[in-house]
């Protein structure tokens, strides 16, 4: 299927949907455990990760912490 | 209140533009703005917040200058290692415009001592480095009813979203909690490029502005994101999140806490 990952393009070999968790292991997304997920515009809880999926078409973003500033 | 011709003639490039004129000046004049951090952030943004004349201008930073913080901390100069932080930045601030009335906090952010800090402020700016107090600067405005400016970069990496509470999207509608202490690299432990809180300041410094000029469009509903390697900006759109915890629909915060998980040793001593 075909998703848009962070503006980006991106293919995963998948046909059926991918659950969230599944997404973030193919990917290899940093932070895994941290990182929060936008689905089609709608931030996800992460108690939501393994029941909500992506299907062809999706927008995805992962948004990182970022703590620094001094 | 009337400028003066000195006024007319140091704000001329300002008073120039239709967005600010006279009038957006003396709105300028009559601001007041707290800067929390006076560090990587705070500098661009309290160095350009007093050249554009903002009125009265608050800095909090327990912190002293460190000879590692001249590589990106533009406020403070060698001579001043040593020297705290917001003496350093407010020396800096007064040669540049000695109008202002700079108004330093020499202490941390709490939940004990924010709430009277920002309730003095129209707009607040977040240049702290550490996820207790980018939390807690959140909270105290939320519930506070004021809008701020959030920043934060680590290596060459930076992100910034303007909340105005009840309106927009918070930080902890993207972010509900903070991170575990020591899971997220912080500039001390992982390294900053020192261009890049001139960058990410300058854009918080001119969210305040357009603030109190009440022109444009603010950063808000929108998660800006700037890598300096590959030299992109990205903008996400965020919506205010119905379960946030604070400004959601069935709230859990109510009143402020310091968050002593996110605290490390490191934030707390340095």
């Amino acid at each position: 299927m075909n998703l848009t990952v962070n503006g980006k393009p991106a293919t995963i070999a998948d046909e059926n949907p991918v659950s969230i968790t599944d997404l973030l292991e193919k990917l290899q997304v940093e932070q895994r455990e941290y990182v929060t997920v936008e689905l089609n515009g709608d931030i996800l809880d992460r108690g939501d990760f393994e029941g909500a999926t992506v299907k062809d078409g999706d927008t995805v973003e992962f948004l990182y912490f970022m703590g620094g500033g001094r | 209140m009337k400028l003066t011709e000195e006024q007319i003639n140091r704000y001329s490039r300002h008073i120039l533009l239709k967005e600010v004129g006279g009038k957006g000046q003396k709105k300028l004049l009559n601001g007041r703005v707290l800067i929390i951090g006076a560090g990587g952030l705070g500098s661009p943004i309290a160095l350009y917040l007093a050249a554009a004349g903002v009125g009265t201008i608050g800095i909090a930073d327990a912190d002293e200058v460190d000879l590692s913080n001249l590589q990106r901390q533009v406020i403070h100069f060698t001579a001043d290692v040593g020297k705290a932080k917001v003496l350093s930045a407010k020396e800096k601030m007064v040669a540049i415009n000695p109008e202002l009335n700079v108004v330093t906090y020499e202490t941390w952010v709490s939940a004990e001592n924010i709430a009277a800090m920002v309730a003095d402020y129209d707009f607040v700016i977040d240049g702290t480095d550490n996820f207790a107090a980018k939390f807690l600067i959140n909270d105290a405005c939320v519930l506070a009813n004021k809008p701020y400016s959030h920043g934060g970069i680590l290596q060459f990496d930076g992100q910034t979203m303007t909340v105005t509470p009840g309106q927009s999207p918070c930080y902890r509608c993207i972010f509900p909690e903070p991170p575990p202490k020591d899971v997220i690299p912080t500039c001390s432990r992982a390294g900053v490029i020192g261009v890049l809180p001139g960058v990410l300041g300058t854009l918080q410094a001119t969210e305040a502005i357009k603030y109190l000029l009440g022109a444009g469009d603010l950063l808000t509903g929108r998660l800006l994101t700037y890598n300096a390697l590959r030299m992109r900006f990205r903008e996400v759109p965020v919506k205010k999140n119905p379960k946030c915890p604070i400004c959601g629909e069935n709230p859990s915060i109510t009143e402020l806490k310091d968050e002593v998980e996110a605290m490390t040793v490191c934030d707390l001593g340095h």
